[in-house]
């Protein structure tokens, strides 16, 4: 430190604190680039922030969980205090988990807001990413934390697969068996795969030891990494913002993160505390003394895994058992693919950005948000694989759907397996054609005003609605999107008359652009000349 | 990709947002970006009446939120673990976690309102724009770094020395195997393991519920009974691994109404003994109609006719149950008369 400040003031004590730390951390250039960093406001920016926070809330709950949790599958007769399960034969996870439900103080509301947060969690992920695919936050420069965040999707799949499988319960020891079933139906390595995940024959006594390790610290280990290195990219790129007046593609409009981003962000991390908490208090999740401990030969109906394993779920449901039976090996068709197409299902999202910008050949960069009916090809695409997920999430749950809604189950069966393929067509073809609607009325707006709703009465009779001219502004924001052209292979013969040679990938490239970008497929921006013309000319039409 | 055919600008829209910049003058376009609009001031802002009383709105909120935490401390000394309450609407619950959950809920979310409620009326709500920088660095830096990448690639010498490339890739190549070897042990090879399950000629079938020997007198039209094999302890070490395959289910069915030729020579006056291990991916059976003789695998809903060779009607498993042939000893207890004939359980590579 040096000696002039020393003699001039005392600097006040946290301001030498901060020197200390600035000494040995560099805290001061850290603070310069981040501390009043601007962030444009939007609610839907507030999705990956519930992501971020039940993921704390997760790792908060989930190390106290810890200390009381045993991961092991000894059995063990139960003396505990819970009375309908007194004398019961059960592994020690099982016999734990109920401890910590019955005897713990506070354990059980721990248990729920841990199991809750899982939920909200994936479904926030989920969510999140729709918010960034609809409005094209993935491209340039944003592809790498595009597939962070989609890792981090399928991690927390499976995170939230093992960890409700410790219990040892009923319910998710007979998830852990059709995971078995699974593992089992591949080809040549399934039976080794199966043996050496559960130390040998199905259940075995390893699984839940196995199981916590990936649990609580290999799966979580690494999702921690992707989640610091996708914030650390969200502060780096900065945030993306819609068009808007003052809002262009080399500025971010907000308001800084110190206070206003400090004091909104770090309050909504309370509010979904808050919430979660207070669900758990009131809706009892994961009941496992109502279920009981595991055993192979017992089961209950109505056997569903967490939601968002509804989706593979649906998958073996719906697949009719196809078995080939060959020199003495099985092919276990029925099973094995569905386990194939859980990734390319959930991949199918993942990939898209990669084709868009293939197809585009845009090296530019794209900090401004598209609204999802510019796009109206990509956003066809993303409802028609939320159509998709949403059949296999009625596949997965038939039985439910026909309890509830007194329909046959084989019905319902049999409509996954015609949906599967349908659907997404049905819900793309609808989809774009409301972009289009959108478009065009945007279009309208733009040359005609907004509709008023005063209706007016010409001196030679004529009724006419007085449409009143869009402000400066919204005609900005309204015009500002990018209208791409489809691409043109150009003639497949040189001046010299020599014929081109047209790779296939070109011509796939030039099909899918203009299933993209062709006319019909997008309507065209209004000019200012149209404009001009319009308002210069007979007023209001 | 190479697509040096096509042009990669023509197609390309002018930059997003700056769509009017430019060419056509500003003033002369009816959509140029009029800039950032005017701030509005908040009520807050010009009243200083409405800033305290956002600021006495905060004070309450936080002060709520100590209430609640001193609430859930007392919840916790004072409300036994095992008190059930009734709630309405939400039924019989603990009355400790429903005490906990909502003062440990309204002690975070106040805490959150209240720094929200600050934020949205009491700091500074004008807009301000920062500038964004090109990610891509320019020119000049990544001339410098590739000289040096050049230069220390070259201080290494590993394009000069093969020798040390080569035998360097192949020892890193080589090293992760130890790791996957220590794998190995993970468990035991499958082996025929799959193939045996603890049912062997003479082995006497026990009803669960009774856990007694069953007679052929036990097993009644129309319902559905579970069994296992003597011997097979619950305290006993593998009983959960023996008991996934050795779980047997029972029914008696008129003889005559038996199609499948084998499955009545392997009954016993039309009780046929199945696998209730479901052939998809191996959840234990359990639902039966009594008319048609289907089993239904709750899990995944596979449908298996019983009446003939238990083959699959309806569902993703693709293949019959496997049935255990019985019979009945001197002493009129019903026993196996061997072990299944073909693996019970899902369907896997080595099972042919």
């Amino acid at each position: 430190m040096s000696t002039a400040t020393t003699t001039e003031r005392k600097a006040p004590r946290g301001e030498r604190v901060a020197d200390w730390a600035d000494g040995r951390l560099g805290i001061y250039s850290l603070a310069k680039a981040n501390m009043r960093k601007i962030f444009p406001d939007h609610w839907s920016f507030m999705l990956g922030e519930i992501c971020l926070y039940s993921f704390i809330i997760i790792i908060l709950t989930g190390v106290y969980l810890t200390l009381f949790f045993h991961p092991s599958m000894n059995e063990v007769v139960y003396h505990g205090s819970y009375v309908p399960m007194q004398g019961v034969q059960m592994s020690e996870a099982f016999a734990s988990t109920l401890d910590i439900s019955f005897d713990v103080r506070g354990g059980l509301l721990i248990r729920q807001i841990h199991h809750w947060s899982a939920l909200i969690f994936v479904a926030a992920m989920v969510v999140h990413m729709m918010r960034v695919f609809f409005t094209g936050a993935f491209r340039k420069p944003r592809e790498v934390n595009w597939i962070f965040g989609f890792l981090l999707l399928v991690l927390g799949m499976f995170t939230g697969f093992t960890g409700y499988s410790l219990p040892d319960d009923l319910l998710s020891g007979t998830g852990v068996r059709f995971m078995e079933g699974a593992i089992l139906s591949v080809p040549i390595v399934g039976t080794y795969l199966s043996f050496f995940l559960f130390g040998g024959e199905f259940p075995g006594g390893d699984f839940v030891a196995r199981f916590y390790s990936i649990h609580i610290l290999l799966l979580p280990g690494i999702m921690l990494g992707l989640l610091v290195a996708h914030l650390i990219l969200v502060f780096y790129h900065k945030h993306t913002q819609f068009a808007g007046p003052g809002k262009t593609n080399n500025n971010v409009v907000g308001m800084p993160l110190l206070p206003v981003y400090m004091a909104k962000a770090g309050g909504f991390f309370f509010l979904v505390f808050g919430v979660i908490a207070a669900i758990a208090a009131l809706a009892s999740i994961n009941p496992i003394w109502a279920l009981g401990p595991y055993r192979p030969d017992h089961v209950s109906t109505g056997a569903q895994p967490d939601w968002y394993m509804g989706m593979p779920e649906g998958l073996i449901r719906a697949m009719p058992g196809w078995e080939i039976n060959l020199w003495g090996h099985t092919l276990v068709l029925g099973v094995f693919i569905p386990l194939l197409l859980f990734p390319l299902v959930l991949g199918a999202i993942a990939v898209w950005p990669f084709i868009e910008s293939w197809v585009t050949g845009d090296k530019r960069e794209h900090h401004i948000l598209d609204r999802p009916r510019n796009v109206p090809t990509r956003t066809a695409f993303g409802v028609a694989w939320i159509a998709e997920y949403i059949v296999l999430l009625i596949g997965g749950g038939n039985d439910m759907f026909a309890q509830y809604f007194h329909l046959s189950i084989n019905s319902i069966t049999w409509f996954v397996r015609i949906g599967f393929f349908v659907v997404p067509v049905l819900a793309f073809i609808v989809t774009k054609r409301i972009c289009l609607g959108l478009q065009r009325r945007d279009h309208d707006k733009v040359l005609h005003g907004r509709e008023t709703g005063i209706i007016k009465r010409l001196p030679h009779g004529e009724f006419i609605e007085v449409h009143e001219p869009l402000p400066q502004g919204k005609l900005h924001t309204l015009t500002s999107h990018e209208q791409y052209k489809p691409i043109e292979l150009g003639p497949t013969v040189d001046e010299n008359g020599v014929e081109r040679k047209v790779t296939r990938g070109e011509k796939l490239r030039a099909k899918l652009s203009k299933g993209l970008y062709a006319e019909g497929n997008q309507i065209p921006k209004p000019t200012a000349e149209e404009y001009k013309e319009i308002q210069s000319g007979h007023g209001h039409h | 990709m190479s697509s040096q055919d096509i042009p990669e600008d023509k197609h390309l829209p002018s930059e997003q947002g700056d769509a009017h910049h430019g060419a056509v003058a500003v003033a002369d376009d009816p959509f140029a970006d009029p800039g950032l609009p005017v701030h509005k001031p908040r009520i807050q802002d010009i009243d200083e009446r409405a800033a305290k009383r956002s600021e006495r709105t905060v004070a309450m909120l936080f002060t709520l939120s100590m209430l609640a935490t001193v609430g859930f401390i007392a919840s916790y000394v004072s409300i036994p673990v095992d008190k059930i309450i009734y709630v309405f609407p939400i039924g019989k619950v603990s009355a400790l976690n429903f005490a906990l959950g909502l003062t440990l809920g309204v002690a975070l979310f106040c805490i959150g309102a209240g720094a929200v409620h600050w934020a949205r009326t009491l700091m500074s709500d004008v807009e301000v724009a920062d500038d964004r920088h090109e990610i891509a660095a320019p020119a000049d830096v990544k001339a410098k770094v590739m000289q040096d990448f050049a230069d220390g690639a070259n201080e290494s010498g590993i394009a000069r020395r093969p020798l040390i490339r080569n035998t360097m890739l192949g020892a890193l190549a080589l090293v992760p195997l130890s790791g996957v070897m220590l794998l190995r042990d993970l468990g035991p090879l499958p082996e025929k393991k799959l193939r045996k399950t603890v049912w062997s000629k003479g082995k006497l079938i026990i009803n669960q519920n009774t856990m007694e020997p069953l007679r052929p007198e036990d097993v009644l039209v129309g319902s559905l009974t579970f069994a296992m094999p003597e011997g097979l302890e619950e305290d006993q070490h593998d009983f959960q691994v023996q008991i996934a395959k050795a779980a047997l289910m029972l029914v008696r069915i008129k003889p005559e109404d038996i199609k499948d030729k084998q499955e009545l020579e392997w009954s016993h006056e039309g009780i046929v003994a199945y696998s209730k291990i479901c052939t998809h991916v191996g959840c234990p059976i359990s639902l039966y109609e009594q008319q048609t003789h289907h089993v239904l695998c709750p899990c995944h809903q596979s449908t298996f006719d019983l009446s003939d060779g238990a083959r699959v009607i309806f569902g993703p498993a693709g293949h019959a149950l496997p049935q255990l042939r019985i019979g009945v000893n001197d002493e009129g207890f019903l026993e196996a008369l061997g072990d299944f004939e073909e693996p019970v359980g899902p369907a896997f590579w080595e099972r042919g």
